[in-house]
């Protein structure tokens, strides 16, 4: 499958989805995290829908959004985006809670100002939980277009696994299966090597 | 009077009463401490002067204004010594004046210098979790120390450093305090150290925290450590102030 180049157009297509939805959760969801964290207002606003979002079974969410979005490129990215938005903004949003009080204090104590007390103590402190948000969303997305790609039309990977089974093809089906739960766990595990070396 | 506090009163929102009618003035040049059993609202009266947390009544009295913010005149030392896990010791003693917006230059420059003067030269690139209790805290002194205040408030400084390096820490920072001439507020609960390190004593009671009595210790700080602690003032203070105390707990 490799050596036909079947496999290689399949990741191909579902990466797209997955790679879109994940630049768009990683932009959007730290913003959205950082402004709950930082605003009680912006926080009493979309606090409750990041909850729900986390609480909701996505696989019976999912035909709402065939019937809402089709079955395009679209529908796949908001498959991804549902699920991995959560985790990405929940760990943003409780990387700037967790500000310890002192440092706070300390910061005041020196004059500085609410400017300063954002770029300089509170980002920082954060950092390190936002890229954990991060990692953990990039593998909810991993079962986000998986679902998507099995549930939506069958493309990309979900195709080939879809129509393995159904030609009782049954060694080039497991392949695929192996082959994405490979891809899953060695980007997660460069992201987590990556984490490491940036905040130990 | 560098620092006068008139008539302070501090009432937490869940109503309970830290603080009620604390008079106290504190001379320059010279180390207070504020003393009491834990719950006394000591260190809530030195966050209100340093303008940490707001008073509930009263007046706060610096260099002759009256003051509700933190202020350049000021520098706070803090219990659990407050140091940015991801900076160098370089960074955190510099981080006053980094706030301040002074070139990093000249920044590093000042910090070097306090960071000699505190006894961790070659210490300048560690981060703090590879220092000690103790080192931590000379760290958080020095930050103090950078921003050139006149008024230093410390609060607890020593509380979580083991026995053995406050004492060295105490006798480090009388020399230095005595060095630069600064006027220092402390906070502890420990008679001892208020005992040898102090000026002036106000003991405060618990709940709500008043000024009980003021105690000016007959010590001679000029004289060294050891003699200090033997030093019949020394004692006699630490037995008052016992006396006083035991009533409380």
């Amino acid at each position: 499958m490799i050596l036909d180049g079947s496999l290689g157009k399949a990741y191909l297509i579902t990466l797209q989805p997955l790679a879109i939805g994940i630049v768009l959760c990683g932009a959007a969801g730290i913003g959205f995290g950082i402004g709950m964290g930082l605003s009680r207002s912006v926080e009493w606003l979309s606090l409750p829908v990041f909850i729900i979002l986390q609480a909701a079974p996505m696989a019976a969410i999912i035909p709402l959004l065939t019937y809402m979005y089709g079955i395009g490129l679209t529908s796949k990215v908001l498959a991804v985006i549902m699920l991995a938005a959560p985790v990405i903004v929940m760990n943003s949003y409780k990387g700037i809670r967790n500000t310890p009080p002192s440092l706070l204090q300390m910061c005041r104590s020196f004059q500085g100002t609410r400017g300063q007390e954002v770029v300089k103590i509170v980002l920082p402190h954060a950092a390190a939980l936002i890229f954990t948000g991060l990692r953990l969303g990039l593998a909810m997305g991993f079962i986000g277009i998986v679902i998507a790609e099995l549930l939506i039309t069958p493309t990309g990977i979900g195709d080939l696994i879809t129509y393995n089974s159904s030609v009782a093809d049954y060694p080039k089906m497991f392949a695929t299966i192996a082959s994405i739960v490979a891809v899953a766990a060695i980007s997660l595990h460069l992201l987590e090597r990556l984490e490491r070396r940036w905040f130990p | 009077m560098i620092v006068e506090v008139k008539n302070v009163a501090k009432t937490y929102d869940n109503g309970v009463e830290a603080l009620r009618d604390v008079n106290l003035a504190f001379p320059p040049g010279q180390l207070s401490t504020l003393l009491g059993p834990s719950g006394c609202g000591k260190t809530t009266l030195l966050k209100i002067i340093a303008g940490l947390i707001p008073k509930s009544a009263g007046e706060v009295w610096v260099k002759g204004k009256k003051v509700d913010a933190p202020g350049p005149e000021r520098a706070f030392v803090f219990q659990d010594f407050a140091l940015l896990p991801w900076a160098d010791v370089l960074r955190n003693v510099g981080f006053g004046l980094e706030l301040r917006g002074v070139p990093r230059a000249e920044r590093e420059e000042v910090a070097r210098k306090y960071i000699g003067e505190v006894g961790l030269k070659g210490f300048e690139h560690r981060h703090p979790s590879q220092l000690s209790g103790g080192m931590r805290q000379r760290v958080g002194l020095a930050r103090a120390l950078t921003v050139d205040a006149d008024i230093i408030l410390m609060d607890e400084p020593f509380s979580s450093v083991d026995e053995q390096t406050r004492r060295k820490f105490q006798e480090d920072l009388l020399d230095l305090l005595r060095q630069h001439q600064k006027t220092v507020i402390f906070v502890t609960h420990s008679i001892e150290e208020a005992a040898y390190l102090s000026d002036q004593i106000a003991l405060l009671s618990p709940r709500p925290g008043t000024v009980s009595k003021i105690v000016r210790p007959a010590v001679d700080h000029s004289r060294s450590p050891d003699e200090i602690r033997r030093d019949r003032g020394y004692l006699d203070t630490v037995d008052e102030i016992w006396t006083i105390l035991r009533k409380y707990v």
